[in-house]
């Protein structure tokens, strides 16, 4: 067998279905095999596409992702959705091809160290040498992707080698000596926890991405039922349970609720699992919690005391340390502490003025159609920060935004990635018009391959979140933000690619059509809302800020 | 020692894969995050799979605790181990050449090499060569009284260091 076979004999038992991807020079043998192998491929109109709709494809399902590109650009362009997915633990493996091997180093064609870019975002990659480490190769970057703290890995595989004769064989055990993810949290930590938990008079859970990797949801549900802690959840932990239980307090933050906010400025104590305690989370880190003992569940040990001192920190799996602790949790006396958090959600609610086309009307909108029920994704920006705020997540994995690195342009890529793993679901991709310009050739990705994702561009004209920064904290300067000039007619771009197009400018357009769209089964659908163009995100506290400095809008 | 002494020398010893990259990864993780490496040596051990690297750095407790944990994400790092926290032998070594302008000066370092149980490596007409070991202090003093003649190039290898067995 040649190396390109031996390679994707081995993609199958790893029980991969689908690749997104992009040919190139360095990857034809690859391809070759692959055109008639059954794996479906999904060709992108380019890699950042490819990297993002893998990235999606997994947060949706849980499974690995498959991304394909050639060396050199391919490779390049890949680098923003492998670091996209680093930053928020997405299992993904990345293939790239690499220059013939007697040529790497020599700056041949298309060539560039790889592995060497995509060294610090990665969990681990690898670059093939030899036709008979490619089982091994294989193998293990899938286990490293999906075990212990998940990640993207990438293979580099030269293109003599995938046209290399070898030999065939699968190890059925992966055997890594330096790697071995601890699962189990200690039972003396776990007890220690309790103890703390028990005795406390202010607790607050933070829910963060952790809870929904390892797919602890129904463990956290029960721990929260059993003891009524007040729970809030971080952008990647929203979904974790239903946002409209009694005692959820939304995101907190940033642009987190006030009540999220005031609850982890007085807590006593926070219980944190999978989260890791990132500064748009914390806010002016000295000031964070300043009355709280903190538990720390990660299964990161490198995430506990990294930026926040830990009381107890229990490293282990989300899923199995709630298991543990639900076996010894119990009701525990803070109703007092619920009066208090009852109150706070009464007063200060999220809250919006109905005057105007209003972005936070569309996202309550879609939230109240759907019941939770569709998978959202978002570009980076207001309209991300909106849906955390307006949509009632209630599941697990119904959220895909990219949380850590921020990415813009990850939202449509991404949706079409989750609609391919969740065809039977509504995939919504909830976009800026900056944002859903940076992969919009992506368009002819879904339309092609049947993936009828709909997209609502949030569209002000501006890039909404910056110009919020420039209109709060430099004088109203909008430096390069006014996106007017030069935008394309979204209807008619969306039309030019066989998709369907809308344009809104009111709440009564939009309720008209918003049935249609979400019931279109066929068709991608792109909806170009005009909203209002200076609204802004509230609360906000500002970058640097203790938790309890809130700007609101409408004060 | 304080425990929060920002200036605090740490030996770290770190096993790894004796694989390609490896040494990149580590120092690559070094650098992304901001610690400073004082020195770094890297050699096969007894098992040929397998790779010692002895880092230098600065920092305190809760930096250490920060390298402690990243260097035991890497993949290929197999164990981490803070050599300062136990009782421990270290090494250093160093080729100084000295110049030596008359027959009195070249005895002068002769001496002065025997005294700190240094060897003479290499005999110039105007130069000495010295290979000197030993601890960091001691290299520092021979370094210190050679200056006297004129160095005129010093090469050191950076810390080894070995556990102590009590057994």
């Amino acid at each position: 067998m040649k190396g390109a076979q031996i390679f994707v004999e081995c993609l199958k038992r790893e029980g991969v279905k689908v690749i997104f991807g992009y040919p190139g020079g360095a990857v034809l043998p690859l391809c070759d095999v692959l055109y008639d192998s059954g794996i479906r491929f999904i060709l992108t109109r380019h890699e950042q596409g490819a990297a993002h709709a893998a990235d999606g494809f997994s947060r949706s399902s849980g499974k690995v992702g498959v991304c394909l590109a050639t060396s050199g650009p391919g490779a390049t362009n890949l680098v923003t959705g492998i670091a996209t997915a680093y930053m928020d633990s997405v299992p993904i493996v990345a293939i790239t091809g690499q220059v013939a091997t007697h040529l790497i180093g020599n700056d041949a064609f298309q060539e560039v160290d790889t592995t060497g870019i995509t060294r610090p975002i990665t969990k681990h990659n690898y670059l093939i040498k030899d036709v008979n480490e490619i089982p091994r190769v294989v193998r293990e970057a899938f286990y490293i992707a999906r075990t212990g703290r998940p990640g993207p890995v990438l293979i580099d595989f030269p293109v003599d080698i995938q046209r290399k004769e070898g030999e065939f064989y699968w190890p059925e055990k992966v055997e890594i000596r330096s790697y071995k993810p601890k699962y189990e949290g200690h039972p003396l930590q776990i007890k220690k926890a309790w103890d703390l938990i028990k005795s406390s008079k202010k607790p607050v859970l933070i829910a963060g991405g952790g809870v929904i990797i390892s797919n602890a949801s129904e463990e956290l549900k029960k721990f929260l039922e059993k003891t009524n802690i007040p729970v809030t959840f971080t952008l990647l932990g929203l979904g974790s349970i239903d946002v409209e239980w009694e005692y959820s307090l939304g995101m907190p933050g940033m642009h987190g609720t006030k009540y999220a906010n005031f609850a982890i400025s007085e807590a006593d104590l926070l219980i944190s699992v999978g989260c890791r305690f990132d500064d748009r989370v914390t806010g002016k880190i000295d000031e964070f919690a300043p009355n709280a003992k903190i538990i720390h569940i990660d299964i990161d040990p490198s995430a506990i005391s990294k930026n926040v001192e830990v009381d107890v920190p229990i490293v282990g799996d989300a899923k199995l340390v709630l298991k543990k602790l639900n076996e010894i949790a119990e009701k525990i006396d803070i109703d007092e502490w619920l009066k208090k958090i009852k109150e706070w959600k009464e007063k200060f609610p999220l809250k919006y003025e109905r005057n105007g086309f209003k972005p936070q009307y569309i996202i309550e909108k879609i939230s109240e159609y759907t019941k939770g029920d569709a998978i959202i994704c978002t570009e980076v920006g207001q309209n991300q920060m909106w849906t955390a705020q307006y949509y009632k997540f209630k599941k697990p994995r119904t959220l895909i935004t990219s949380g850590g690195l921020g990415t813009m342009g990850y939202g449509f890529p991404a949706a079409i990635g989750a609609k391919v793993a969740n065809p039977e679901k509504i995939v919504i991709d909830i976009a800026g018009d900056g944002s859903i310009q940076m992969n919009i050739q992506e368009l002819a990705t879904a339309v092609y391959n049947k993936i009828p994702v709909k997209v609502f561009i949030l569209n002000n004209c501006y890039l909404g979140m910056v110009r919020q920064w420039q209109q709060l904290f430099y004088n109203r300067r909008y430096a390069f933000t006014c996106l007017e000039g030069g935008q394309p007619d979204f209807v008619k771009l969306a039309e030019s690619y066989g998709a369907i197009g809308y344009r809104v400018t009111n709440e009564q357009e939009f309720d008209n059509i918003l049935p249609k769209v979400l019931e279109e089964k066929e068709k991608v659908v792109f909806v170009d809302c005009r909203i209002e163009p200076e609204e802004n995100v509230f609360p906000m506290v500002p970058a640097g800020a203790s938790l309890t400095e809130i700007l609101d809008g409408l004060a | 020692m304080k425990k929060n002494d920002q200036n605090q020398s740490h030996i770290i010893s770190v096993t790894v894969e004796n694989r390609f990259g490896v040494l990149a990864r580590i120092a690559g993780l070094f650098s992304a995050r901001g610690y400073n490496i004082d020195s770094l040596s890297v050699a096969e051990t007894e098992d040929p799979s397998i790779s010692r690297m002895v880092i230098v750095v600065k920092g305190d407790e809760k930096i250490l605790e920060q390298i402690y944990k990243q260097l035991n994400k890497l993949i290929d790092v197999i164990k981490v181990q803070d050599l300062t926290k136990e009782e421990h032998i270290e090494r250093e070594l160093a080729l100084i050449k000295v110049n030596t302008h008359s027959f009195n000066e070249r005895q002068e370092v002769m001496q002065l090499v025997s005294i700190f149980r240094g060897k003479i490596v290499d005999v110039g007409k105007k130069t000495l060569t010295i290979e000197i070991s030993g601890v960091d202090s001691k290299i520092r003093a021979m370094l210190d009284l050679l200056k006297t003649f004129g160095i005129k190039e010093v090469i050191r290898t950076g810390k080894i260091a070995i556990t102590r067995e009590f057994k």
